[in-house]
Parts: C-alpha cells; sequence; structure tokens
C-alpha cells in the first residue's frame, strides 16, 4: 500500500512539472516575457526590476527555477486586468466553481446510478431506452448548447427559472443540468456495462440458487461490485467536470474560475491564466490521487499488485 | 433474429418474405415486403449515418455551389428574420438570419467545410504521431515503453481546455494553433490502443521469422505488424471524429477557436446567445448540426467497432 501510494506521488509530481514546464514555455515563446506579465503603463524602471526579480539574465533553466519556486510560494506575478496577485483573484472564485461542480455532480449521480442499474436488470425496459437514450444524446449533444436551449426554455419562454449568475437555489438547476448531462451520459454507460458483467458472474447465480432475494441480490450483491469500476473512470468523469465548468460558467456568466479563465483571454492576462492552470492541474491530480487511494482501499486486488 | 433469418436462406430472401407474411395470416399489404426489407437492410447497415455524413462532405466541398447566400454577407434590412415557417419568414432565408442579416443556412454549409477540415487534419495527424509512437513503445518496449505510457498518461491528466486558453492568449487566435493544440491532445488515443495491439502481435511466428530473416525493427514495425493494427486504427479514428468535432465547437464557443467572421458552428451558436430573447433560431439550427453530426460520426464509429474489432467494446 505504501509503494503504491509512493508510486502515485511520484506520478502526481510528474504531472504538475509538465504543466508547469507548458506553462512557463508558453511564457518565453512569445519574445519577452515582460510584455505578457507588465501592462502598457509599466515604467522602463519597473522593466528592469522585474527583469532583475524573475531572472531573466540567466540562462533559461535558471528561469525556470525562479519560475518554479516563486509558483511553489503561490506567486504568479500580477494580474493584469486585477491589478492584484493573480493566485488571491483564483483563490476567490474558487468556491462558486465548487459549488456547481457539486451540484451538478448530484445531477450526474442522480441521473446516472439508477438508470444504469436498472438498465441493466431490466433490459429491454422503459428504463432501459430512456438510459440508452441519454448515454446517445449526452455523448453528441454540445454542453454550451444544452445550457443555451435550457436558458431559452425555462428563463426566456417560461420564465420560470433565471437565466444565469450566482444567487439562490433556484440558480443552481439549469447550470447543475447543464454541467452534469454529458459526465452522467459517460457514467451511465459505464454503470450499465460493470453491472451486467456483474450479473453475469458466478458468485450472483450461487446467491440466486442460495434464494437470495431480489432486492438484496440486486443492491447489496450485485451493485457494490459493480462499483468499482465506475470509480477507474472517474477520472475520465473529472475531466469531463473540469471542461465542462469552463464551457457552464461561460453560458450562464457564472463567476467560477472557469468564467475567470475565458474573461482573461479578453484582456491577455497571461499571470492570471498561468495561475489558474496550475492551480486547476493540482486540485485534478490530487482528486485524481484520493480516487486511486479509494479505489484501492474498495479493492484488494490493488493494493497487492 | 432478423440477420439469423436471412443468413439461413442466403440467396432468396423474397422467397422468406412471402412465406412469413403468408404463415402469419395477415392481409398482404402492398410495399410491405419491400418496407420491411428496407428496416432490416437498416438494421445492418448504417445507413442514416452514412446519409448524414455523405450530406456533410458535399456541404463542405460544394459549399459555394450549394449555400443560397455569401455566408459573410450582411444583410441589414432583413435582420433575425425567422425561419421560412414561422410568421414573417421567407424561402430567400430557409432557417433564417442572424442579427447581422446574415442567411444562417448558408453559415451552417460552410461551417461544416471548417469542421470537416478540423477534424480530417487532426486526426491524419494524430493518428501518425500516434501510431508511430504506439509501435515504437509495444515493439521496443522496456524503457522506451514505461516513459512513453507515462507521457500518454500525463497528457491525459492535463486540463486542455485552459492549457488552450493560455495558448491563445499567446499566440492568438488562428485555425493553425486550434488545429496544434487538437493535435497534441488527441495522439494519445491512438498510441494507447496501437501499443497494446503491437504487444499482442509481436509474439506471433511471422514476427519472429521476419526477425530471424534480417528484417530491421523498422521494417518489422511498418510492414508486418501495421497491418495488423489497421482495423483497430480504422476504429480509433471513426470513434474519435465526433469527440474531436466538440470539443472544436466549444473552443470555437469560448472564443478561442475559429477566428470570426469564419462561419464555425460554435462561434455561430456563441452569436446566437445574445439574441436568445428574439431570435432562437440563430443558436438552435447550428446546434442541432453539430448534434446531428457528432450523432452521426458516433453511430458510424459503433457500428466499425462491431464489426471490425469487437473486442473494444464497452457496452451492448
Amino acid at each position: 500500500m505504501i509503494k503504491f501510494i509512493i508510486f502515485r506521488l511520484f506520478y502526481m509530481f510528474l504531472v504538475i512539472v509538465f504543466v508547469s514546464v507548458l506553462v512557463f514555455a508558453l511564457s518565453r515563446m512569445s519574445g519577452d516575457p515582460r510584455d505578457l506579465y507588465m501592462d502598457d503603463y509599466a515604467t522602463p524602471a519597473q522593466y528592469e526590476a522585474w527583469g532583475r526579480e524573475w531572472g531573466l539574465d540567466k540562462p533559461l533553466y535558471v528561469q525556470y527555477l525562479v519560475w518554479a519556486s516563486k509558483a511553489v510560494r503561490g506567486d504568479f506575478g500580477r494580474s493584469i486586468k486585477h491589478r492584484q496577485p493573480a493566485l488571491d483573484v483564483v483563490r476567490a472564485s474558487f468556491p462558486a466553481t465548487l459549488q456547481l461542480a457539486s451540484a451538478g455532480f448530484l445531477v450526474t449521480l442522480a441521473v446516472a446510478v439508477p438508470l444504469g442499474v436498472l438498465s441493466a436488470i431490466n433490459r429491454g425496459s422503459l428504463a432501459d431506452y430512456a438510459g440508452r437514450g441519454i448515454a446517445l444524446f449526452g455523448q453528441a449533444l454540445p454542453a454550451f448548447w444544452i445550457g443555451i436551449m435550457l436558458i431559452l426554455v425555462f428563463a426566456v419562454q417560461l420564465g420560470w427559472l433565471p437565466t444565469g449568475t450566482r444567487g439562490d437555489w433556484k440558480h443552481y438547476i439549469l447550470p447543475a443540468i447543464t454541467l452534469g448531462t454529458g459526465p452522467a451520459a459517460g457514467l451511465l454507460r459505464i454503470v450499465r456495462s460493470s453491472m451486467l458483467n456483474v450479473l453475469d458472474s458466478e458468485y450472483i447465480k450461487l446467491a440466486r440458487a442460495k434464494g437470495v432475494g431480489r432486492r438484496t441480490l440486486i443492491w447489496k450483491h450485485a451493485f457494490r461490485n459493480a462499483l468499482i469500476a465506475p470509480l477507474t473512470f472517474s477520472g475520465l468523469i473529472l475531466a469531463g467536470f473540469i471542461t465542462g465548468s469552463v464551457v457552464t460558467e461561460t453560458v450562464f456568466s457564472w463567476p467560477g474560475v472557469g468564467r475567470l479563465a475565458v474573461l482573461a483571454i479578453f484582456d491577455n492576462d497571461f499571470p492570471l491564466i498561468s495561475a489558474v492552470v496550475m492551480s486547476i492541474a493540482g486540485l485534478y491530480v490530487f482528486i485524481s490521487l484520493m480516487v486511486d487511494l479509494t479505489y484501492a482501499l474498495v479493492d484488494p486486488r490493488i493494493r497487492f499488485n | 433474429m432478423a440477420e439469423m433469418r436471412e443468413g439461413r436462406t442466403g440467396a432468396a430472401p423474397e422467397a422468406v418474405d412471402s412465406y412469413v407474411e403468408a404463415s402469419a395470416g395477415r392481409p398482404r399489404i402492398p410495399g410491405a415486403a419491400t418496407l420491411r426489407r428496407s428496416y432490416r437492410f437498416m438494421r445492418r447497415w448504417p445507413v442514416i449515418p452514412v446519409v448524414i455524413i455523405a450530406m456533410l462532405v458535399v456541404s463542405a466541398v460544394f459549399a459555394e455551389i450549394l449555400a443560397p447566400h455569401d455566408p459573410a454577407q450582411l444583410h441589414l434590412r432583413d435582420q433575425n428574420t425567422p425561419p421560412v415557417w414561422l410568421e414573417g419568414g421567407t424561402f430567400t432565408y430557409v432557417m433564417g438570419t442572424d442579427d447581422l442579416g446574415r442567411d444562417i443556412m448558408s453559415r451552417i454549409i460552410h461551417g461544416a467545410r471548417i469542421s470537416l477540415i478540423v477534424a480530417v487534419v487532426v486526426l491524419t495527424a494524430g493518428a501518425i504521431i500516434g501510431t508511430t509512437l504506439g509501435l515504437v513503445s509495444g515493439y521496443f518496449g522496456r524503457l522506451v515503453d514505461e516513459f512513453l505510457m507515462r507521457l500518454v498518461d500525463i497528457t491525459l491528466a492535463i486540463p486542455f481546455i485552459f492549457v488552450a486558453l493560455a495558448v491563445v492568449i499567446v499566440f492568438g487566435q488562428s485555425l493553425t494553433i486550434i488545429i496544434i493544440i487538437l493535435i497534441l491532445f488527441s495522439w494519445n488515443a491512438f498510441a494507447r490502443q496501437v501499443r497494446a495491439e503491437t504487444l499482442q502481435l509481436k509474439t506471433l511466428d511471422y514476427v519472429a521469422l521476419s526477425r530471424i530473416s534480417g528484417a530491421s525493427a523498422w521494417r518489422i514495425m511498418f510492414k508486418h505488424i501495421l497491418p495488423g493494427v489497421s482495423s483497430t486504427l480504422l476504429v480509433v479514428t471513426s470513434l474519435r471524429v465526433g469527440q474531436l468535432i466538440l470539443a472544436e465547437s466549444v473552443l470555437s464557443f469560448l472564443g478561442v477557436g475559429i477566428p470570426p467572421p469564419t462561419p464555425a458552428w460554435g462561434v455561430m451558436i456563441a452569436d446566437g446567445r445574445d439574441q436568445l430573447g428574439s431570435a432562437w433560431w440563430i443558436a438552435f439550427f447550428p446546434g442541432m448540426a453539430i448534434f446531428l453530426t457528432v450523432l452521426a460520426f458516433n453511430f458510424l464509429g459503433d457500428w466499425m467497432r462491431d464489426r471490425f474489432d469487437p473486442t473494444l467494446r464497452q457496452m451492448d
């Protein structure tokens, strides 16, 4: 188990290093990084000072180390638009993103798990067709278009729900559905196929032969084991959430990290986007580590290999 | 069932149809047999997806001839004209116009070209890079394999959409940039799948024999193993097309993809977003275009997988 954790930590470290090299390389590719990090009002003296502070007179790998050591301490430079440290701006908009992501995750679970299980146990039933339909449509419909059409129907035409921004519970409904649909389609497919696999196994047949009740059989014997496969795929689902949050926040003007990143393009705010990329990469890696550990706890075969 | 019956009789499906019909004791409906036969045909072959994709390719190639208007032409007197079946719609603009009076149908037809160009270029490049690395990784094994596969894992863990935003801040928005970004994030699926196949193929006798006869590693990889992975390659490619078109539309929607005024579908939806209250059709039709295209490619991909490589199957 300890070996497993150490290996995973090392891998986490590699991912972060890779992303940081990528971001650093981007900052040096367009010529003088000062053009990316400083606004048009900077004085020549400030220009010089910045160059000295970030080691621009030194070779590239030293520049990278300077950049990285600052990044580790949370210094990504000052946001050009917000005129304060970039990481502070990112930190301020994280709660909004996490709240939306949790709401979206609830939608994903509420749709994917029951429908996935039901469509596996009653093949050819109404639930099966509903499940297949969602799996099919959810993977072909662009999330931003779903969001816009939801706004059109429920906000513009019917006037039941608000069109966007953060607020009371009503503000969460449409964004959560928009965010949850794509990942739900993926999870549903996985839950369904994993459930079908488990139901076909010997120990389920044995339990059935022993006369275990249908409900116990499905929820206690089959469902628990069927959950292992979806757990391994949760990395993919997570990736769906990260992409989805950018799109959903843009559609609903939700004041989160994704919208912050999209707005950064219009101000050419490189310090801000670099802080966003690194924090998201960190978050992603941290969550997938947690998922792996849960997975190892649930399935002993992983732990001992 | 239908397939089994057809398979057994082989040469004379008409005879079976009339036999089944007679035995069921139903009145003869003219054309029912034809209908049933075409239904069976559609179950066996991906007719509808192929028709949609063919339409897409035709509109991409002949956009200038097919589009009723110039996609960038403004008709400021005809702003926000509704589609033809709504009040105020005309046959001049079948799907209506946007807030600048540009014809939506013409823009969708021209948008097909952008989507297909991106998909073809990215998948070709991604497949070449991914296949080469997959072959190398699988054939040489050991350190090379370890290194390349970790690289694949890492690229899978990168929040690609945020990296794309950063790239666009540095280099600006252009078709070339978006294609490069998408290539960087699409080779890994090919590499992984080709590697897995190569691992199996390289243990076979014919590979060992060609090694004994003095063939070089590269010759074995490209001449003897590559043909063996070609069906997998075809399947992976067809399954990726839909995802790629979606990814491109997301980036275009966010304003980091295809720069306006090029009529990309994602850009059109972004434009229509501000007009939802007055002209819903601006955002609606391009979304349907994306949906049908992706759906068609997904269906075709699934069909190809079942046909050529059932082991890749995840759900039945």
